[in-house]
């Protein structure tokens, strides 16, 4: 036990020995929470819009008014040109195209409906979608606007609807920032701890200072616990300013345990640091660990659901997510921060990240050789 | 010049003698971005939903098999009561409710409406945006079944959509680019900027200080042979994408080249700059990654189109390069535009190459401390 005390203490010093580090593990993740957790949104706002109106009637004339005054959409540009606007699209100056041909009005009424062509730059296909659904949603007041004085109230109203309402739990008015700021946390923890401490055993390798431990009577396991835990102490020093953060800069809810989130980041910290020291066992170079390291980081983080929902993934890729502990942290975050769920919740995926930690950290050890 | 090349040659001989980096090199983009065409889709599938249905009658059930046959969404559970759903919702599995007011059947048919309320989990908020958008889409399409012929009568207009450029909507058109410029940057900056403080770290930069090298020109050989390499790397990419997502390049393939290869300029120049503030190998790892790789992903326009940001953020990200590039790649790729639309794009991507090549040289020491 004391040998291990040393050892930590000798890891300290050789960490906060590099004044830029020392700084930037704490400041790095305080700049960037400040500047990138307000920037994310999927909301969308200021669609822009160019209209080409061929019809130039009251209703072509009104349904321009109700764009207008919509807040979702912008209204950048009147063409006649269907050139014209395909050139805007081309050149990002709008998104969306809403074409309204010459008989437009003349149609509206007669029993024919009345036809719109609407073009939509598509390659941010998620924009797209959301885009069209926004200016299909005005439509689509539109009509029922125009249905009401077009025919008689009575054949309206007899026709049976469902109606729908819809509420957000946990976050009534969407915010985004509850849910990035866990998101981004967690990657800023993953991404100081698993470059660090990989780094750090290579180092010692490719300077060759790492013999002078081989030679000493230290056993296996206490070198790599003692690689471990300064990490494992920054990673949750890291966790502590950034909920601090949320607190006082975002006014994130804090719903659930703060013991039982400290508990899961802490196994999440094993699991990620027993993986980082064990693909450090097969670097002999730091430049080759940052390769590997940055490889595994920019998948785990890709992978974790932060930036796209897990649902969305195949198959196979969800099962690849077993093993990827990000995953696990990102999920757990935010059921424990925003939702309030308890270790009965978390139980499996809590249960899964120590299965990963007890292997990656044995991995390790077992990886490791105190001979050359 | 006969010293340069020498000097060039064992750069080159350094990178291949290690055959693991150089799997690296080349395997990281080629893997990452057969994953992320794969993986990385922002649209819902397979999406937990519950139903707690108070009425269980005909129309209830014809409705939730509508919903779970549609392909968008499993289901996870049939809830007996309001207090299951913070309780399914807390699990997670599930991203949304469908509740069905009692009587919803009779209702419908005697008062002709009936009320069906979606509680979506909040704490993910763009699935939460699109399961509820789908949903609803499913209920509308429900009603116009409804209405039967009467529906006629009450659409009064109606639009016909064009998806422009990526007709099938999907997801690679947009992360192909993202992924090239991600990771081109990250790789370029991260490989100059190590290999140069790795001579410094260990005290080799002065011995090749003291030969009659100038300092440009061992950065320039150094420099040299991560130029080829990544723009090796892009045009691997490039195929891949052609042959795994059939994703063309439909502009000029000359054109892409050259701006492809004015960006890894721009991203090794970077590298320089980050090697001459750092004194290890460790910080310069830092400085690249931790510091870049976080505002690249989110605010260079890769995953989150920057209009949606506040205003603010459109002037934070014009001082990130990835932004114009992106741009660049996605017009001459995906759009088939030509020079004339991406000039000014270029020339900032020309001057961010200025810039930092002049700040290095400034900060460039060539004595020791």
């Amino acid at each position: 036990m004391r040998t291990i005390f040393y050892l930590i203490r000798k890891e300290f010093i050789q960490i906060f020995r590099n004044k830029f580090i020392s700084r930037a593990i704490f400041g790095v993740p305080i700049i960037q929470m400040l500047i990138l957790v307000p920037a994310v949104t999927f909301e969308i706002k200021n669609i822009n819009l160019c209209i080409i109106d061929r019809d130039m009637s009251s209703i072509s004339r009104s349904l321009i008014n109700k764009l207008e005054g919509s807040t979702f959409f912008k209204i950048t540009n009147y063409t006649f040109s269907e050139e014209e606007a395909n050139a805007l699209l081309l050149r990002d100056k709008c998104t969306l195209v809403l074409q309204i041909p010459a008989d437009f009005g003349k149609d509206t009424g007669t029993g024919k409906p009345g036809k719109l062509l609407v073009s939509v730059n598509a390659i941010n296909a998620s924009t797209a979608q959301l885009s069209w659904a926004y200016l299909n949603g005005v439509l689509r007041d539109f009509n029922s606007g125009l249905a009401m004085e077009h025919t008689d109230i009575q054949t309206v109203s007899s026709i049976p609807r469902i109606n729908i309402q819809n509420r957000y739990w946990y976050n009534e008015l969407l915010n985004y920032k509850y849910y990035m700021l866990p998101g981004i946390l967690g990657i800023l923890v993953t991404a100081i701890g698993f470059l660090l401490a990989g780094l750090n055993l290579v180092r010692e390798k490719e300077i060759g200072t790492i013999e002078q431990i081989n030679v000493t009577p230290v056993r296996k396991h206490q070198f790599i616990i003692a690689k471990m835990i300064p990490f494992l102490l920054i990673g949750l020093v890291d966790l502590v300013i950034g909920l601090l953060l949320g607190k006082l800069a975002f006014k994130v809810p804090f719903e659930g345990s703060i013991a039982l989130l400290f508990l899961s980041a802490s196994i999440f910290l094993i699991a990620l640091l027993g993986f980082a020291l064990f693909i450090s066992t097969f670097s002999a170079t730091q430049q080759q660990y940052m390769f590997i390291a940055f490889f595994f980081m920019i998948i785990f983080i890709l992978m974790s659901g932060i930036f796209t929902p897990l649902e969305s993934m195949p198959d196979w890729a969800r099962k690849l997510d077993l093993i990827n502990p990000v995953a696990y942290i990102m999920k757990i975050n935010r059921m424990v921060m925003l939702k309030g769920s308890s270790i009965q919740d978390i139980s499996r995926d809590i249960y899964s990240l120590i299965i990963i930690a007890v292997i990656f950290t044995a991995l390790a050890v077992k990886r490791y050789r105190k001979t050359a | 010049m006969k010293r340069f090349l020498g000097f060039v040659r064992k750069e080159f001989l350094h990178i291949f003698r290690d055959y693991r980096t150089l799997i690296i090199l080349f395997g990281i983009p080629a893997a990452q971005i057969l994953l992320f065409g794969y993986v990385v889709s922002t649209d819902v599938k397979n999406a937990g939903v519950a139903f707690l249905d108070l009425s269980k009658d005909e129309i209830t059930g014809k409705i939730s098999d509508k919903i779970c046959s549609s392909g968008f969404f499993n289901r996870t559970a049939d809830l007996a009561n309001y207090n299951d759903i913070d309780r399914i919702l807390k699990k997670g599995k599930t991203k949304a409710v469908i509740v069905f007011e009692d009587n919803f059947g009779r209702r419908l048919i005697s008062e002709g409406n009936a009320t069906l309320t979606i509680i979506a989990d909040g704490s993910e908020p763009n699935t939460a945006t699109l399961v509820t958008n789908y949903i609803t889409a499913i209920i509308t399409d429900f009603n116009r079944e409804l209405s039967g012929p009467a529906a006629g009568a009450t659409t009064l207009v109606q639009a016909e959509v064009r998806m422009f450029y990526n007709p099938g909507l999907k997801g690679h058109f947009m992360f192909v680019p993202g992924v090239i410029t991600l990771i081109m940057i990250l790789i370029c900056a991260l490989m100059t900027s190590v290999t140069i403080t790795r001579e410094k770290e260990f005290g080799t930069m002065e011995v090749l200080l003291v030969s009659p090298l100038k300092p440009v020109q061992i950065i320039l050989g150094k420099v040299m042979p991560y130029f080829f390499l990544s723009f090796i790397d892009v045009l691997v990419i490039l195929l891949l994408s052609w042959l795994v997502f059939d994703l063309p390049v439909k502009g000029s393939l000359i054109l892409l080249l050259a701006e492809s290869m004015l960006y890894i300029m721009m991203s090794l120049s970077l590298g320089i700059l980050i090697s001459t503030v750092s004194s290890t190998m460790q910080q310069a790892i830092f400085i690249s990654l931790v510091g870049m790789m976080l505002p690249t992903i989110l605010l260079s326009g890769f995953i989150f189109p920057i209009e949606n940001m506040p205003e603010v953020y459109g002037w934070i990200s014009s001082i990130l390069p990835p932004r114009y590039f992106i741009v660049i790649i996605k017009s001459i790729m995906i759009k088939g535009s030509g020079f004339l639309y991406v000039w000014k794009e270029t020339l900032i991507l020309a001057a961010f190459t200025v810039i930092f090549i002049g700040l290095s040289i400034r900060n460039f020491k060539i004595r020791l401390q």
